[in-house]
């Protein structure tokens, strides 16, 4: 094998502008593949996490719904349906006049904290409020939530672009604001913004940050304070929650857990992967794409090896037979072509791999800031090892492929007719 | 295998060629090549000489007959084992000298000795060294295969045959492209390798002067070995 590489080496030399063209040909699919693929899924990634950081695995809420019974069920309760001889056109029992509150929700909380399945619950109360900013009234909507628990599971911090979440956790009546809508009111940090309630309440909060999710429709709507702060301004108990939000530790489990939620707390649960099935479809589209144009660009390149061997047997064909004629055997002449096809896959892996983690990290460095997105500074990149691997991999199959016809063709070349024909 | 056997016999080998028609390019050829014998063959140019030489070589394989060298039937052998016995037992000298280009004067000779694996790099190269001292190139060892002339090319290739003493050389016109001075020279190392090697010599060749000079001439004409 070391002599059959020696050969292979010395062939390759005698043709080494063609062989540093093919590998180079190697080198720039692997290069953009890796590139590509990493850029692409950095923006997968961030993209996702725009909506995905922030949304809970599974949300279980009430939902308000229209009251089932009206008064004809309820003067014909125990008759079946058939039965009922009225025609039911009055629907005068309407839905509560409450708040769509999750009712023995610390009960269900501390259930769902014994789950090993779970990594995280947050409780929530969600009020619909109305800003009143000189003679106009805004609307908005607060989010009373454990701020300590949205800092540590929903990257809470990365969204807030003014003020520290800590005065938020321990003050009374604070506030933050969403980012559109702290402008509107022009409201600066510390300043005492006045809510009132859709029951009429009114209270004076103050200012302690802004809130930037990227989206610029929510950010003129969504504020968040703590929990009891919403309590208290909805003048309502310490266990009054609407929303409790549950962070998973695999986030495939959501489906199946939301359902098994739903019927064992009587609750709505919607599960991440039924409200953002956009986004995967997005991410999915996306690789697809990237990879589809990485395996043409390697394709392309095994085609550069192809010929560029095809010609080296045509030009070798003398020394094909001289070696088959003092006693190299047709698979040692194809072993020798496969090498020399590999030795450029390898020449050519290498280099690219070099030259796309280079490319990966310009790109990491381009500034790319965006109001959309706060912490984003420069663009983003996957430095994930699994597209080198498959980059190489990939390679390594298609050199091989493009190697053995050629190899093949060379193995079979018949020594007689070679030296005969001179 | 029988020490004083033949070297190479071959029993009413018949090769026909089908393109555009089939000729009969061999009918009925039987011979021995005794070690230690130089034989010549000659014949009118497309009489089969060549054919049956590239048969004897196990390189074409496509005949009907018997062919066994060294005692060993290879009618039936693989590829693989013909590649073997090619490597050790026959040496193969040509009309054009077959060097790679890509490789030394003394990779060019050291090849067949490589593959053959049976001694070691250093005694490979240490024999090719000798071997090239014997034709009297020692000096151009290290050169480029294409920085020598036609002539010691010639002998190059022949190193390159005796590299792994091998129990036949076999050659296909080897003095045809030299002149009469190198001819002479061809000759007289295939002659010292028959005598002080008691090697099997059977060379091709329509050079009578050539032909006279060794021990037996087997005639052919018409695909027919002449009594």
């Amino acid at each position: 094998m070391r002599l059959l590489a020696t050969i292979a080496l010395t062939l390759l030399r005698a043709k080494l502008r063609q062989s540093i063209v093919a590998a180079v040909g190697v080198m720039f699919s692997i290069a953009m593949f890796v590139t590509l693929l990493g850029f692409m899924n950095g923006l997968n990634i961030l993209l996702d996490g725009l909506i995905l950081n922030r949304t809970p695995h599974i949300r279980l809420y009430n939902e308000l719904r229209p009251s089932q019974e009206q008064p004809v069920q309820l003067a014909y309760k125990d008759s079946a349906a058939d039965k009922v001889p009225l025609h039911d056109f009055i629907r005068s029992i309407k839905p509560k006049d409450d708040l769509p509150r999750l009712r023995n929700a610390t009960a269900i909380m501390e259930a769902l904290e014994k789950d090993d399945r779970v990594l995280a619950v947050s409780p929530r109360l969600v009020a619909q409020v109305l800003f009143n900013v000189g003679t106009t009234d805004l609307n908005g909507q607060v989010s009373g939530v454990d701020v300590m628990k949205e800092v540590r599971y929903y990257m809470f911090q990365d969204y807030l672009v003014a003020g520290d979440p800590n005065d938020l956790a321990t003050g009374n009546n604070t506030i933050v604001l969403g980012k559109g809508l702290a402008d509107i009111m022009q409201a600066k940090l510390g300043d005492l913004v006045q809510v009132t309630t859709a029951t009429g309440d009114r209270t004076m909060l103050r200012v302690v940050g802004y809130f930037q999710s990227g989206i610029a429709d929510y950010d003129k709507v969504q504020c968040y304070a703590n929990i009891k702060t919403v309590q208290k301004l909805l003048a309502r108990p310490a266990s009054y929650y609407t929303d409790i939000n549950v962070k998973l530790h695999d986030l495939e489990d959501a489906p199946i857990m939301a359902k098994e939620l739903a019927q064992r707390f009587h609750v709505q649960a919607m599960d991440i992967q039924t409200a953002n099935a956009q986004f995967e479809t997005g991410s999915d589209v996306r690789s697809i794409i990237s990879y589809a144009v990485g395996v043409v660009l390697l394709i392309v390149a095994g085609f550069g090896i192809y010929n560029i061997l095809n010609m080296m047997i045509y030009e070798k064909l003398d020394a094909i037979a001289i070696l088959k004629a003092t006693g190299f055997s047709g698979s040692d002449v194809r072993r020798i072509f496969l090498l020399l096809s590999i030795i450029i896959g390898l020449v050519g892996a290498a280099a690219g791999l070099v030259m796309g983690i280079i490319l990966q990290h310009i790109i990491d460095n381009i500034p790319f800031v965006t109001a959309a997105l706060p912490t984003v500074t420069t663009f983003p990149v996957d430095y994930s090892k699994r597209y080198y691997v498959i980059a190489v991999t990939f390679a390594m199959a298609t050199t091989w492929v493009a190697g053995w016809f050629p190899a093949r063709k060379a193995s079979q070349v018949d020594p007689v007719e070679i030296i005969r024909g001179k | 295998m029988n020490v004083n056997g033949p070297a190479l016999e071959v029993e009413k080998v018949n090769k026909s060629f089908h393109d555009p028609i089939t000729v009969r390019v061999l009918k009925d050829v039987s011979m021995q090549l005794a070690r230690g014998e130089f034989v010549s063959i000659t014949g009118k140019s497309g009489c089969g000489k060549s054919t049956l030489l590239y048969i004897l070589s196990t390189m074409d394989t496509d005949y009907e007959g018997e062919l066994r060298i060294d005692g060993e039937a290879t009618r039936k052998s693989s590829g693989e084992r013909l590649a073997r016995i090619r490597n050790e037992k026959i040496g193969f000298v040509f009309q054009f000298h077959y060097l790679l280009t890509e490789f030394s004067v003394l990779h060019n000779v050291m090849l067949p000795g490589l593959k053959l694996g049976a001694k070691s790099r250093e005694e490979v190269e240490h024999h090719a060294i000798e071997l090239l001292g014997d034709l009297g190139i020692a000096d151009q060892a290290l050169k480029g295969a294409n920085q020598i002339s036609g002539g010691q090319k010639q002998r190059v290739a022949i190193a390159r045959a005796l590299i792994n003493d091998p129990l036949i050389i076999m050659g296909d016109e080897p003095t045809g492209n030299l002149d009469s001075r190198n001819s002479n020279i061809v000759f007289d190392i295939f002659r010292r390798i028959a005598d002080e090697h008691k090697r099997s010599l059977l060379i091709v060749t329509h050079d009578e002067d050539f032909a006279k000079r060794t021990d037996r001439i087997v005639e052919m004409d018409d695909g027919r070995i002449m009594p």
